[in-house]
């Protein structure tokens, strides 16, 4: 039998660590969301989407810059000593997970927004000069709007991806210590990506298909969980008591019930029916699935920083 | 509290003594760590002076940054602290800043019934008390005034009081603190273990220790020593109801049951005497009435001494002969706060037994004689005679009191027996705190016509006062000269190095102020301290500005083990090592210790033990910002599987309610495998209840105040403090 | 750095140095004790440990820097934080498997330094400087004649969950 007494009382690591509080759950979901908007409507442009709506290519580009820019701020308020914050553009630091983010971050401004000049909507047209010639240029040159498509499919699993490996990378932090994180944090994305779309697309075409591929994704998400929960079971005891605070321990209700039930299987249910047309669609399962990603991402950070190798 | 009570606590607020400040000490005078990146120190002063956060008086250098206190750091040429203080002594920096400090001389008065603290001059305030002193005088002679006072700061007032004609000052170390351990060796060897003992902890081979708990009991060369001991591989045997931080070094730890120490001291001289395992030769040479001794011993077996113990006695015989293989480099160390259950002075009389059968006294490893320098004392005039004896032990009822008992002038301030005491200085000792059974001390305040207490801050004593006279921190002040009695021969000066933040005053200008107020400035010939100084070190052949320059000098060192010459004599009416003692017989106590077995705590309560920290000195430096940061509240350990059966987790907090029913403030829980399931354990010195200490007020619980009960030693008056008992209640019990 | 859990007794005088040496924030600590206690009342081990940053060679803390903030000392591997590049992420707090770093209240990660302003004029951290145990020892670890080299070449020693990577450069004599 072990008692271990420590005289060390700082605050944020004791008794346990809690440096991150709500500022940075909020900026993983929305960046997830970003990333798998990104990868949606890049999959979209290059299937030639624009031809028919104007919604992915305008009007879903500027959201996404928005809801990008408000998880940027989110992160900005974290900051400790944010009149430094500049520092992160001083310098590349290629072992730092976050540097590679805080970089992707900068070039995914204008990666989203020359979305943008793809189709402009008969509202906008002539307003301003530049964005007309250059939109026009980009249809002189097809491969370049294939380009766009491309580009901002991988940035968007480039920032789908690189919050997990930010987190997994912290060894000191078992329950985050997987390598299914980025995975995990990917697909969620893509998932509340769907659904939003899904419920804010005009387009009847669009609507469909997101909803059938948020099923594929939600599925997808299970098997990811699947792999989470059990590479860190068969792992050391600390890796074992981690995913435990999660399973029977005490995020267990929250993440039953509200990450994995609410979140993925009764939206997963609801459109399955929806999709096979024996209910009407509607904004229920769309919406569980986002407040289930915004939650998953707050037990993450939360369970994470409560598991611990001592 | 009686509603006639004439005198109630006053609070001193820190609107009355300090301007409000709220924000960390350090960092509002300090250098923050992106500053100090930049801009390194320059312009760094080192003063040497000595340290004054507990007694020892270590020596250091402080380090003063433009201006600004800095850091403390030992002395290398100081052989007390060898370069190195303690944490306390490293956090002194805490004492300078601390924003709850008295600042200016206060006087209580009573305004329509009700009382407020007054801002006065030290004019004013001098005045006050000279008044009230020949006031006393007058209608009751000099010698009811007394002194109560800790440490070397005490010594000017002293000399005042003396000058003034009373006899009666006592420091609250004789009778509350190591009074029994000094008579018990006095009436073996004839002599005291002195502060600081005259242990050779860092040269003994096996090192005993009966309940001392070195390395929170902070006194530095003795940490110091033991740190060297237990790192040349000496054996280590521990005694001790908890497993301290000397038990987790020990290669034989004891958990002995509280108050039985005597049975298995008494065990082991058994053991030493019937297997013959005792040095025959030392004793034969030194020794007076062994034969009757040993006799007396006979009963005293390890089976008798298992059950009354709990120590087995395999273990028992297995740590004596331990003890002798050693010897006579085997240290059985006197401990220091030895007033525990009534017959302390026996205890320790037992102990000075066993190192004489091993043969300690006066070797290496054992207990060396010390010496001192001979700086004269300055040439005062005579001071008046008291016309009566001291107050505290009338008629001689503690025969083996050789210095003044703080809690016998206390009982005769009560009583007004063997004649009224109505004045009393308190310098620098929280009497509330420090003296057993609080009520009685309070009762006594409220028969007196002056309380003068001299603080650094608002203590709780200070708010019964009538003056309160705010004392500068040693980092700003003079004290009188250290000249030490120890290893090697040293004197040691305290000088300031700062300035005080207020209008404080050093001890002897206050001393040498209030003898001129009273008519007797004639004691005080020299115009200021330093020319006191360079009077006496001039008699001694030195000179004051290498010392205020060095902080120390040192003496030759001469040997200090009878195997290298010292003669070993004992100012015993034998002239020899009394095991057998006819003064005690003839004064009606055992001549050779014998052991009773003490009450024990009623089913569901605990004997309530209690001790020291590393960081903390007494109840005086939970007020220390920097000493706070280190432990800023106590905790009751409790032993794990009893804190299972209570449903208590550490981390919780309870009260504790002793069997006079007095209920303590809110501390934290321990659980911990570390202490017997019978007694639970604190440390002492929290609780604070005076309002103007703001950042420790209310923080853990005092132990003192569940000391309402006391065993007094017959030998010597000393109070035993480790006899009550308490029971743990829910944080929201209420009286 | 190597420490002798033998000869320490946890009296903290460590903590104390470091705080006014370098003006440790009130509330905040570089260093603090461990009392590592194991067995059952009355048979009982305890180890008391000093700890503090490990100045590991392979820093968690260094490599998830986004800024460069956190870096590596051009002499001794001591691991140091340049506060006007950190903009107190709080990766390296989260990076730590030992706890060591905080974030003074001004905004920036601050941790044990090895005292590098005493360690460049030739003295030694204050902890090290203050300890009457005499317990602590500070020196360099590439030289086989220091004094803590030839300690652990004579003693038993273990570093701090080495299991975690991160090759802690602060090592316990037991």
């Amino acid at each position: 039998m072990q008692e271990l007494t420590i005289t060390r009382h700082n605050e944020m690591i004791d008794p346990l660590l809690h440096i991150w509080g709500w500022e940075i759950p909020v900026y993983l979901f929305l960046g997830g969301l970003v990333a798998g908007i990104m990868i949606i409507s890049g999959y979209f442009v290059l299937q030639h989407r624009y031809r028919h709506t104007v919604f992915t290519t305008f009007y879903l580009p500027y959201i996404a810059l928005a809801l990008l820019s408000g998880g940027m701020f989110a992160l900005f308020l974290d900051l400790e000593h944010k009149i430094y914050f500049w520092r992160l553009y001083t310098t590349f630091e290629w072992t730092s997970p976050m540097s590679w983010g805080s970089w992707i971050l900068l070039i995914i401004y204008p990666a989203l927004w020359v979305n943008t000049l793809i189709r402009i909507p008969e509202p906008f047209k002539g307003k301003i000069p530049l964005f007309d010639r250059l939109s026009a240029l980009l249809h002189q040159h097809p491969v370049l709007i294939r380009n766009i498509g491309v580009l901002n499919m991988v940035l968007g699993v480039a920032l789908g991806m690189y919050t997990g490996v930010l987190l997994s990378s912290f060894g000191a932090r078992p329950l985050w210590n997987s390598a299914m994180l980025w995975a995990l944090f990917l697909v969620s994305g893509l998932s509340a990506a769907a659904a939003f779309v899904h419920l804010i697309t005009t387009d009847v075409y669009e609507r469909e298909m997101l909803a059938k591929a948020d099923n594929a994704f939600l599925t997808l998400e299970l098997f990811v969980f699947g792999g989470f929960i059990t590479g860190l079971l068969t792992s050391t005891k600390v890796h074992i008591d981690a995913v435990r605070l999660l399973l029977d321990g005490p995020y267990a209700p929250v993440f039953w019930v509200f990450v994995i039930g609410l979140g993925i299987l009764v939206p997963l249910a609801i459109q399955l029916f929806a999709v096979n047309h024996k209910i009407r669609h509607t904004a229920i399962a769309p919406i569980l699935v986002l407040l289930g990603g915004l939650t998953l991402r707050f037990v993450i950070v939360y369970a994470g920083q409560y598991s611990t190798w001592a | 509290m009686s509603s006639f009570t004439r005198r109630k606590f006053l609070k001193i607020s820190a609107a009355t003594v300090t301007v409000a400040s709220g924000a960390a000490v350090l960092s509002k005078h300090s250098v923050t760590p992106a500053q100090a990146a930049k801009r390194p120190a320059t312009g760094v002063q080192r003063i040497p002076t000595t340290c004054d956060i507990c007694f020892w008086k270590c020596g250091a250098i402080a380090s003063v940054r433009d201006g600004v206190l800095w850091k403390i750091e030992g002395n290398p040429d100081d052989p007390l602290s060898r370069g190195r203080l303690c944490p306390r002594g490293t956090g002194g920096v805490g004492a300078h800043f601390d924003p709850d400090r008295l600042r200016r001389p206060l006087i209580r008065r009573s305004d329509r019934g009700r009382d407020a603290w007054h801002e006065v001059s030290w004019d004013e305030a001098f005045a006050y008390i000279a008044k009230k002193m020949h006031a006393i005088k007058a209608a009751h002679g000099p010698e009811a005034v007394a002194l109560f006072s800790h440490g070397i700061g005490g010594n000017f007032l002293k000399h005042t009081l003396k000058a003034f004609g009373t006899p009666n000052m006592a420091a609250p170390s004789f009778a509350q603190c190591r009074g029994p351990r000094d008579t018990g060796f006095r009436l073996t060897f004839g002599e005291d273990i002195g502060s600081p003992e005259r242990t050779d902890i860092k040269n003994a081979q096996c090192l005993v220790l009966i309940g001392s708990h070195l390395g929170e009991n902070m006194h530095n060369s003795q940490v110091q020593e033991f740190a060297d001991a237990v790192g040349n591989g000496a054996t280590v045997i521990v005694a001790d109801p908890r497993f301290s931080i000397a038990a987790g070094k020990a290669k034989h730890y004891l958990p002995i049951k509280p108050g039985t120490d005597l049975a298995l001291l008494l065990a082991w001289m058994h053991v030493l005497v019937q297997e013959g395992l005792y040095d025959k030769e030392y004793v034969a040479k030194h020794g007076f009435g062994f034969e009757q001794f040993a006799a007396r011993l006979a009963t005293f077996t390890p089976e008798w001494a298992y059950p009354e113990t709990g120590i087995a006695p395999d273990v028992i015989r297995a740590t004596a002969r331990e003890m002798a293989r050693h010897k006579p480099a085997t240290l059985v160390h006197p401990g220091r706060h030895a007033t525990w259950y009534g017959d302390d002075a026996q205890r320790s009389r037992a102990i000075a037994l066993l190192n004489a059968l091993l043969g300690s006294w006066g070797s290496k490893g054992g207990f060396y004689t010390p010496a001192s320098m001979d700086v004269p004392a300055y040439p005062y005039p005579a001071y008046p005679k008291p016309a009566r004896p001291k107050v505290d032990n009338p008629d001689h009822r503690y025969p083996f009191a050789h210095e003044t008992i703080t809690t016998g002038i206390r009982e005769a301030t009560i009583t007004g027996k063997p004649y009224p005491v109505k004045g009393w200085f308190v310098y620098a000792t929280n009497l509330l705190q420090a003296l057993p059974n609080e009520q009685e001390t309070i009762k006594a305040i409220q028969n007196l016509d002056l309380l003068v207490v001299i603080d650094v801050v608002p203590s709780e004593i200070a708010g019964w006062a009538d003056v309160v006279l705010p004392e500068s921190v040693y980092l700003e002040r003079h004290d009188d000269l250290n000249v030490e009695l120890f290893r090697e021969p040293f004197v040691a000066l305290r000088q300031p190095v700062v300035e005080p933040p207020g209008e404080q005053k050093p001890n002897w200008w206050m001393a040498k102020r209030l003898a001129e107020t009273l008519g007797l400035g004639h004691f005080y010939p020299w115009k200021d301290i330093e020319e006191y100084f360079a009077h006496r070190l001039t008699a001694a052949g030195l000179r004051y500005e290498e010392l205020k320059a060095k902080g120390i000098l040192r003496g030759a060192a001469a040997p200090i083990y009878a195997a290298d010459g010292v003669p070993l004599t004992f100012e015993t009416p034998s002239g020899k090592i009394e095991f057998y003692s006819p003064q005690l017989e003839q004064a009606g106590f055992d001549p050779v210790p014998v052991y009773r077995k003490h009450e024990e705590p009623p089913p569901g309560a605990f004997r309530l033990l209690f001790g020291r920290s590393p960081v903390h000195t007494f109840s005086r430096t939970q007020t220390n910002r920097v000493l706070a940061d280190m432990m800023d509240e106590n905790e009751i350990w409790v032993n794990a599987d009893v804190a299972r059966r209570l449903e208590l987790k550490s981390g919780e907090y309870v009260r504790l309610r002793n069997q006079d029913n007095v209920l303590s403030n809110r501390i934290k829980v321990k659980a911990t495998q570390r202490i017997r399931p019978d007694c639970v354990y604190m440390v002492h010195g929290f609780g604070h209840t005076a309002k103007g200490l703001r950042h420790t007020y209310l923080k853990g619980a005092s132990d003192s105040q569940l000391v309402t009960r006391y065993a007094t030693d017959p030998l010597m008056g000393g109070t035993g403090m480790n006899v009550n008992f308490v029971t743990l209640e829910p944080e929201a019990t209420r009286v | 750095m190597v420490i002798d859990t033998v000869r320490c007794v946890g009296c903290m005088d460590c903590v104390v140095a470091c705080k006014t040496e370098n003006n440790v924030p009130e509330g905040f600590n570089r260093d603090w004790i461990a009392y590592d206690v194991q067995g059952e009342f009355p048979t009982l081990q305890m180890e008391i440990r000093s700890e503090r940053c490990n100045h590991c060679d392979a820093p968690p803390c260094v490599y998830c820097c986004p800024t460069g903030a956190s870096h590596v000392h051009d002499v001794g591997g001591v691991v140091l934080v340049d506060y006007d590049k950190c903009i107190g992420c709080k990766a390296c707090v989260a990076s730590c498997p030992y706890g060591a770093r905080f974030i003074n209240p001004e905004g920036y990660a601050e941790k044990c330094t090895f005292c590098i302003h005493r360690v460049e004029e030739g003295l030694d951290p204050a902890c090290v400087s203050v300890c009457p145990t005499h317990c602590m020892h500070f020196g360099d670890l590439d030289d086989p004649n220091s004094e803590v080299s030839t300690l652990l070449a004579s003693r038993r020693h273990h570093t701090l969950m080495p299991e975690a990577g991160t090759k802690p450069r602060i090592f316990y004599l037991t």
